[in-house]
């Protein structure tokens, strides 16, 4: 009967057919898996219907019920009702979970559907929450947040007793955060409460589709399932070209400078374009820059994540309604929403993955059949190898997204809190449902009994605090809430991504008669970073909201600013959305330096760069290490290549130092970029490798890893960070209070001094656990650098020179470039007290 | 190379991620390379005098007693043997989990650990604890027993006087020692709350004060002190601070015309309060 089974009720092909639509092929397929009640995870391009696919099975199973006699429901509670909650969807975005709903109130209002479909989000009024509660419709469109909100309910079986389908946008970029994480959880819940759920996920194209196969399904314990997979036809192959400059290529930076008119003439010769950057800085910098030269007045826009909602509004209204010519953003616009008509994507600098990049080329041209078309701005050398690897990889189609995550303890920590003020549950049973979860399936039950140790007293070795405990095992061996006042607070400290301090940027009216006072309210530009401003001293110069602006007070939570005609900022805000390169291009990269017949490909300035590196050094096979030392101006270096992302490099560079500091070589300082790292010293690397008296092999042996590596980051700033997420969103600190919310600045308690306490009295503690996983993933690369350090192993090629070699100089040229930062604060305060004597002597 | 690089091993130092494409940082034993000649005139401007000691120890002269300013953030009156730490806030990680907040229970011990090191380092006569020991009315009793024993250790063959302070206003039991609200020797008078008195050495405020250089700011809790007064730094492993330039300071010393005497890893800085940072 599998004509029943794909057959569209009449309604329906009528419907489709009034558009002079076909339904595709993908989303007859979705409707199948759903009437043989599978689970199924949709991969699409962008522009091939996804959401409909996604939302057929239910419009059409929710229109046949209606044509039947109504069933009555139990609601978990001993009554029975009619309906009560069809399908639940779930999207990273409360924008896009608007958007959606209203797509997808057309096709229900025209074929006139008995379906009643709602959103949920932050701003939903609370009397409408409640009322959604006792009286859910047959869609509800909300984000995973408020999933877990509606998990931690009393309400939760009744709400959830009826629910046949749960839709996951987007789940490519779900998956890679710890919200993926908290969703994993909640919807390992939702398994337990309805068992005969099934899933619907919408992915973009990724490396490993099973793996999202297995995050839609309850994972068997100690095996696998899968839900089935459905592949959409590929749209037109993307038209990708790297811009071929007639200026001369930059060395290094990541302005792309150069080629701003360039860029200016693509703009004008289409319709209305795209230009992606990597970070916010870049992005002010271009569209600042741009500006300089649009003699003909095209209307350019800036759009990036910290610019004031209002404005970001008035800029995507804009583009919907056909009246910009350009948009400079960063990967704001990654995400979903649909735009309009975009003609050509300019991505400048390095697309850094290939799965990203196709995500951006895909928002140009939103019609399946025709190509994108997309040009690659490199805004230095080394990136025009990167985008020759880039445009190699979309060819092939190459995905490199990461594998999946492995749930994190901080989350399990929020996710058992919830838990417990939804309804009492006893540990076997609590287990079992998270194991079911994909990314906790290898969970330890040793972690999971630490984990609900740690939300009951804290999970400290000196057992100091059952008197406080926030939940409690009654005699029948459940866990529940000591207090009802701990789910008031659960519920107002929900959710995983913890923003960094924020602050808002006010204009500031003009001062009247040089009134020394600071004159209260003016227009919100955005906000920044708290720790940016905390580096300011008033009176210096940044750019933000495309303008260069001055600081001139910081009043409460607000920054106060003026204009400034300075032409050049004196601060650098080097902010936002840094990704490392991928692994995947990265060993790309390498391929293509490793053999010189590739280099047939790149522009002339590139090929002469290296074939000059050639012959001055040398250039090393694709998995080797190459590394040169070299003496300039009184110092020495030692430059390596591994190729690994920015972050991995800075983590060898602490590592590298330690060593050379304690045998002797007296390093003083390094700079990595993301292609190569170089540390400068006293003591001359090059003659002593060359003596036999320093191994490389045991310089970058893999046990750097170790004792080296927990020394350091015992210290590190990036660590105290890291931590402070944790304990954020495990619950150990909270953010807001009944009755009151507070920033960081008014917290009493901050995370920096329980971290140093912590790491003291137990370095082991569940939360020190969770950091240091964090932080081998995210800020410090750990992980990458061990891999490279063992791919590395006896592969060491060591080039002494007399001077600096070709590929060095752009790493090099950082170095001047950069503000040195010393992580010991001591030493600015020594240089401080150094200004001060100099003032005074003089 | 200086000598200050070489008894020095180099600090772990981390980037400020975000903060450039290169990040990176040069070694505290290059910028002191560079200028070998200028630390030796700064560690004089700074010591006032009172470095022949000892590099740990830096003086500061309160209506004309000599003080001894530990970086810890501990006051010693070598004339007296007299020690002066302020705002413990001994148990404030159990008076938090009271409340639902479940921070570290090792506050106490670690307080007490650094108190110890104190005592044995300057072996006072006298231990001046200056209000806020206790961060609310309950510490004494939910005091551990181990931290109850090292605080009857620590007063052994000494003299220590329980100032006290907003936190903890009424004398308690069990924790030894005698309860008073101030205390005045000679030209001092140590009490909890500043008054602005002429010889007075205070708590309460926790000062801290903050520099920004190159875009990257410090902050660090201070001693606040003019010719005739001084705040303390609070003392306790979880206590928070409040910046000097805030209007209490200026009410306090009448004017900005006071100094920050920043706590560092080893030795004390010293910056006029007009050029920190407010915030």
């Amino acid at each position: 009967m599998t004509e029943e089974h794909t057959q569209l009720p009449d309604a329906f092909t009528r419907w489709f057919a009034a558009r002079g639509w076909q339904p595709r092929a993908h989303q007859l397929a979705l409707l199948e898996k759903a009437r043989a009640g599978k689970s199924s995870l949709l991969i699409a391009p962008t522009g091939g219907g996804k959401t409909l696919a996604g939302f057929l099975p239910t419009l059409v199973e929710l229109y046949e019920e209606a044509a039947k006699d109504k069933k009555l429901v139990s609601t978990g509670r001993g009554i029975r009702r009619e309906g009560g909650l069809h399908t639940l969807y779930i999207s990273p975005l409360k924008a896009l979970a608007v958007d959606i709903a209203r797509n997808l109130e057309a096709p229900v209002a025209e074929m006139k559907l008995p379906i009643r479909l709602e959103t949920r989000t932050g701003d939903t009024p609370t009397s409408k929450r409640q009322r959604q509660r006792r009286d859910p419709p047959d869609i509800l469109l909300t984000t995973p947040e408020q999933l877990a909100l509606l998990l931690a309910s009393a309400d939760a079986p009744f709400l959830f007793g009826s629910l046949k389908r749960v839709i996951l946008d987007e789940l490519h970029s779900l998956v890679l955060s710890k919200r993926g994480d908290l969703l994993s959880l909640g919807l390992a819940r939702l398994f337990t409460l309805a068992p005969d759920l099934v899933t619907v996920g919408l992915s973009a194209t990724v490396a490993e589709p099973d793996e999202l196969c297995r995050f839609l399904v309850p994972q068997p314990p100690g095996g696998e399932a899968r839900a089935d997979l459905v592949i959409a036809r590929a749209g037109a192959q993307p038209d990708v070209s790297m811009l071929d400059t007639t200026e001369r290529l930059p060395w290094a930076g990541h302005s792309a400078r150069h080629a701003l008119g360039e860029m200016y003439d693509l703009i004008k010769r289409h319709k209305t374009t795209l230009l992606f950057v990597n970070t916010r800085s870049q992005a002010e910098f271009t569209f600042q820059s741009l500006w300089g030269i649009n003699d003909d007045n095209l209307a350019i826009a800036l759009h990036h994540g910290s610019l004031d909602v209002a404005q970001r509004r008035k800029v995507e209204d804009a583009m919907a309604a056909g009246k910009l010519r350009a948009v400079v953003c960063t990967s704001s616009l990654d995400l979903g929403i649909d735009w309009g008509d975009v003609d050509l994507v300019v991505n400048i600098g390095a697309p850094k993955g290939s799965s990203r990049l196709l995500q951006r080329i895909g928002r140009a041209n939103h019609r399946l059949d025709e190509p994108s078309k997309a040009v690659l701005v490199p805004s230095n050398r080394f990136e025009v190898l990167e985008c020759t690897a880039a445009i190699a990889a979309v060819a092939e189609n190459a995905q490199d997204t990461p594998p999946l995550r492995t749930g994190a303890l901080d989350v399990l920590a929020q996710h058992v809190l919830g838990r417990a003020v939804g309804e009492p549950f006893l540990s076997e049973e609590l287990f079992d449902e998270v194991r079911a979860a994909a990314p906790y399936a290898k969970l330890a039950r040793s972690d999971f009994d630490g984990v609900v140790d740690f939300v009951a007293t804290g999970g400290y070795a000196l057992k100091a605090y059952d008197r406080f405990a926030k939940i409690r095992q009654n005699k029948d061996g459940k866990w529940r809430i000591t207090h009802p006042n701990v789910a008031q607070r659960y519920r107002m400290n929900i959710g995983t991504i913890v923003e960094a301090d924020m602050l808002k940027v006010r204009l500031m009216r003009s001062r009247r008669g040089g009134s020394v006072m600071i004159p209260r309210g003016g227009r919100v530009l955005g906000q920044v970073e708290e720790y940016f401003i905390e580096g300011l001293t008033p009176g210096d110069t940044f750019v933000f909201a495309g303008e260069i602006l001055k600081y001139e007070a910081l009043v409460e939570n607000e920054v106060y600013v003026s204009r400034s005609s300075a032409t050049d900022p004196k601060v650098p805000a080097y902010e936002g959305g840094k990704f490392p390169l991928s692994t995947y291009l990265a060993a790309r990269v390498r391929d293509i330096l490793a053999d010189p017949k590739a280099w047939q490909a790149l522009p002339a300035q590139v090929r002469e760069w290296l074939e000059i590196q050639k012959w001055r050094s040398l250039l090393p096979p694709a998995n080797d290490l190459l590394v040169e030392t070299f003496p300039r101006a009184a110092k020495n270096y030692l430059v390596c290549y591994p190729f690994e992302g920015r972050l991995a490099h800075q983590t060898l560079g602490m590592l590298l130092t330690r060593r050379l500091e304690r045998w002797g070589l007296k390093p003083l300082g390094f700079v990595a970029n993301e292609y190569a790292l170089a540390v400068w010293g006293l003591g001359d690397m090059g003659l002593r490798i060359a003596k036999g008296g320093l191994s490389l092999a045991e310089l970058f042996a893999e046990d750097m890893l170790g004792d080296d590596l927990e020394a350091w980051l015992d210290e590190s700033a990036l660590m105290k960070r890291t931590f402070r997420n944790c304990a954020i969103i495990a619950g150990l600190i909270e953010r807001r209070f009944p009755g009151e919310e507070k920033s960081r600045r008014q917290l009493t308690i901050s995370t920096d001094l329980v971290y140093d306490v912590l790491r003291k009295h137990q370095a082991d503690h569940i939360l020190l656990r969770a950091a240091r996983a964090d932080a081998a993933s995210g800020l410090l690369d750990i992980k990458r650098l061990s891999e490279m350090l063992s791919r590395v192993q006896g592969r060491i090629v060591h080039k002494r020179l007399d001077h600096v070699s070709p590929l060095a100089v752009p790493v090099m040229l950082e170095i001047g470039r950069e503000t040195i930062y010393g992580e010991a604060a001591d030493t600015l305060l020594v240089e401080a007290a150094d200004e001060l004597i100099k003032e005074a002597m003089n | 190379m200086s000598k200050l690089a070489q008894a020095k091993p180099l600090t772990p130092p981390s980037p400020l991620e975000g903060e450039g494409r290169g990040g990176g940082y040069a070694a505290r034993s290059e910028l002191a390379a560079s200028r070998p000649s200028r630390r030796a005139e700064r560690v004089d401007l700074s010591l006032k005098g009172g470095g022949e000691e000892s590099a740990h120890r830096f003086s500061i002269t309160v209506s004309n007693a000599t003080l001894i300013a530990d970086p810890c953030g501990a006051l010693y009156w070598p004339e007296h043997g007299l020690l002066a730490v302020s705002d413990l806030h001994l148990e404030k990680g159990s008076s938090f989990a009271a409340r639902g907040m479940l921070l570290p229970p090792y506050d106490t011990a670690a307080t007490l650990a650094r108190l110890t090191k104190l005592i044995a380092h300057y072996a006072p006569r006298i231990v001046v604890a200056l209000g806020d020991s206790f961060h609310d009315g309950g510490g004494p009793s939910r005091l551990s027993a181990e931290d109850r024993d090292s605080i009857t250790v620590l007063q052994r063959g000494r003299d220590w006087i329980w100032i006290t302070g907003n936190h903890d206003p009424e004398p308690a039991d069990g924790i030894g020692g005698v309860f008073q609200h101030t205390l005045t020797i000679d030209a001092l008078t140590f009490r909890h709350l500043p008054s602005g008195a002429a010889g007075e050495i205070a708590g309460h405020l926790h000062p801290v004060a903050k520099i920004a250089q190159r875009g990257r700011a410090v902050r660090r809790r201070c001693f606040a002190a003019d010719d005739t007064r001084l705040v303390m730094p609070a003392f306790g492993e979880f206590t928070g601070g409040l910046n000097i330039r805030d209007a209490a300071f200026a009410d306090l010393f009448g004017t900005l015309a006071f100094t920050a005497h920043m706590l560092g890893e080893d030795r004390l800085y010293a910056f006029a309060a007009k050029r920190c940072l407010p915030g």
